[in-house]
């Protein structure tokens, strides 16, 4: 379904990614795991076309995305949550969600999908008229990942769900994500610094290193490895 | 009273006309955080374009409304693709450069379009065809109210709630207002943020146009200069309100043009700018994001 290419970012002169191979089948949930500064969310902005200077090749459903604008390629089906959320503040909940459908047309699906949404996540219901900035963290990221969905995505970019949530929260939001990935058959490509929890939901799991992918593979097989289990899972 | 009453009035024309300029300051400041300080030689470009037309459309021999409505619409298209070449050309590769880059540019645009007019056109003030016809009813009221003077409100009072509208309520409006909030995060909703961009200059270009022919058809000369002074007074009345809020921008035109009509009327007109800065640095000095403006939070 994805396929990322021979992939290399530079920011000025430093380089961020080096030759990144990254491979995605329909109705996976793939882990992207890392340290800190390792490229994770580099790769998932250069898949969104939001850093345009790359070399490399990436592919969507058989589409070349080279020189596409972020737009197309949410038109083309894939949407991104990006790392620390990006609410607009000083809309609504129900102006957020409403925006993540930009790009449809058909008025009474999404309708429809938003009640499932607030079905999906009744504290969203609750909060429908306050304002993105007032929400707390852990419903920025339910309003986040709702607002994705509300584009009808085929592939669904996570950047750390997780960051800076309480572990209940986290599980909780863990659980809609796989319920997401089951129910409507959404792709989801999942970057994670809980690489516990995220080789846990995830079939498959690339380990990133200084803008390299230096191990990748089943992910119970990844959870069981040696040194990944040192490096990343603190065991 | 009747004193009072004429003072407001004018205080109300010049506001309506600050309101109008201002209003494309703060919605090119809210998208991309630019002092776009060209913007009041675009509002000086509509009017010597609508004062070309206009004498085109005379001499085809069209009544006097239908001049006025086809030099105002010759001005709005051309002050717009004016201020979206502008865009295109002095800010859009600048985008990612510093911050103070685009400012320059921006400057170096003001006094390029100055001097582009001054050599096509003249340095010398031009006489402006009476577009606004004088209207009857208004007789009993004429010696403190003119039919330009009731015009200008009218059009500025439209042009601000039809923009109103289109902000609250379209779907531009609704992609506009995103894009202010959070550029990237618009792009991945799928927002053409280019295209949003072009549309903030052209919709600014286009109300300030308008504000040009309404002054230059109620003053009656206009001159290459007219932007600068102008805009200059627009931009202070941006920043009063608050600017990047368009509310604001409109509170802070009016308060502005009242403040001026009333220290010309009960000072003297040597004191008006005296007093519209004044009015301005107290303003800044206790509440320094404008009368409506929001503490801008550090962006995370
Ligand atoms: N806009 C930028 N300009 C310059 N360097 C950048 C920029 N964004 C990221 N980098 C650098 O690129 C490298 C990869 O950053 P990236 O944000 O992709 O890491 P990450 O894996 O997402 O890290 P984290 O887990 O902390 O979010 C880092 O060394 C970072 O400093
Ligand atoms: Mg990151």
């Amino acid at each position: 379904m994805l396929k990322l290419e021979d992939i290399n970012v530079f920011y000025g002169n430093i380089q961020a990614l080096t030759d990144v191979n990254i491979e995605i089948y329909e109705g996976e949930i793939i882990a992207l795991i890392g340290a800190n500064g390792a490229g994770k969310t580099t790769t998932l902005m250069a898949i969104s076309a939001i850093i345009p200077q790359k070399t490399g090749k990436i592919f969507f459903m058989g589409e070349d995305l080279r020189n596409r604008s972020p737009d197309q390629i949410v038109s083309l089906g894939i949407s991104h949550v990006p790392e620390g959320r990006h609410i607009f503040p000083h809309l609504t909940v129900s102006e957020n969600l409403d925006l993540g459908a930009f790009l449809r047309k058909d008025k009474k699906m999404i309708k429809e999908d938003m009640e499932y949404l607030y079905n999906l996540f009744p504290i969203l219901a609750k909060r429908k008229n306050q304002k993105g900035g007032t929400l707390s963290g852990g419903e920025q990221q339910m309003l986040a990942i709702s607002r994705a969905l509300m584009a009808k995505p085929r592939l669904l970019l996570l950047d750390e769900p997780s960051l800076g949530l309480a572990p209940i929260i986290v599980k909780q939001i863990f659980e809609i994500i796989k319920k997401i990935n089951k129910e409507s058959n959404t792709t989801i490509f999942l970057v994670e610094q809980n690489a516990n929890l995220a080789l846990k939901v995830s079939f498959r799991g690339y380990v990133m290193e200084n803008g390299k992918i230096i191990f990748k593979g089943p992910s119970d097989g990844l959870i069981k490895n040696k040194k990944i289990k040192s490096a990343y899972l603190g065991l | 009273m009747e004193y009072f009453a004429e003072l407001f009035l004018g205080g109300l024309t010049r506001g309506s006309i600050y309101a109008l300029i201002a209003i494309g300051y703060t919605m090119v400041y809210g998208i991309i955080e630019l002092i776009n300080f060209a913007h009041g030689e675009i509002y000086m470009i509509g009017a010597f374009t609508a004062l070309i037309a206009a004498s085109v459309f005379n001499f085809l021999g069209f009544g006097q409304i239908t001049v006025f409505l086809l030099a105002t619409a010759v001005a709005i298209i051309y002050s717009a693709a004016y201020g979206f070449t502008i865009e295109k050309i002095a800010y859009k590769p600048l985008r990612n450069a510093h911050r103070l880059s685009p400012l320059i540019s921006a400057i170096g645009m003001s006094i390029f379009l100055q001097n582009y007019v001054m050599l096509a056109q003249t340095s010398n003030f031009v006489r402006f065809p009476k577009l606004i016809p004088d209207f009857e009813f208004i007789e009993p009221v004429a010696h403190i109210i003119g039919s330009s003077e009731i015009v200008i409100f009218v059009v500025a009072a439209i042009v601000m709630l039809a923009l109103t509208f289109l902000i609250k309520f379209t779907k531009t409006g609704k992609a506009m207002r995103a894009t202010a909030q959070d550029k990237t995060m618009a792009m991945l909703i799928g927002i053409n943020v280019d295209f949003i961009i072009s549309i903030t200059f052209i919709i600014g270009s286009a109300i300030a146009a308008i504000g040009g022919v309404l002054i230059a058809a109620h003053i009656g000369q206009i001159n290459f200069y007219i932007g600068f002074v102008a805009g200059i007074k627009a931009f202070t009345a941006a920043v009063l309100g608050g600017i990047g809020s368009i509310y604001g921008a409109a509170l802070g035109a009016f308060v502005l043009g009242w403040t001026e009509s009333f220290a010309t009327g009960y000072v003297s007109s040597d004191y008006e700018d005296l007093f519209a800065f004044s009015l301005l640095v107290i303003i800044l000095i206790f509440k320094p994001e404008g009368l409506v403006g929001k503490s801008t939070a550090p962006k995370v």
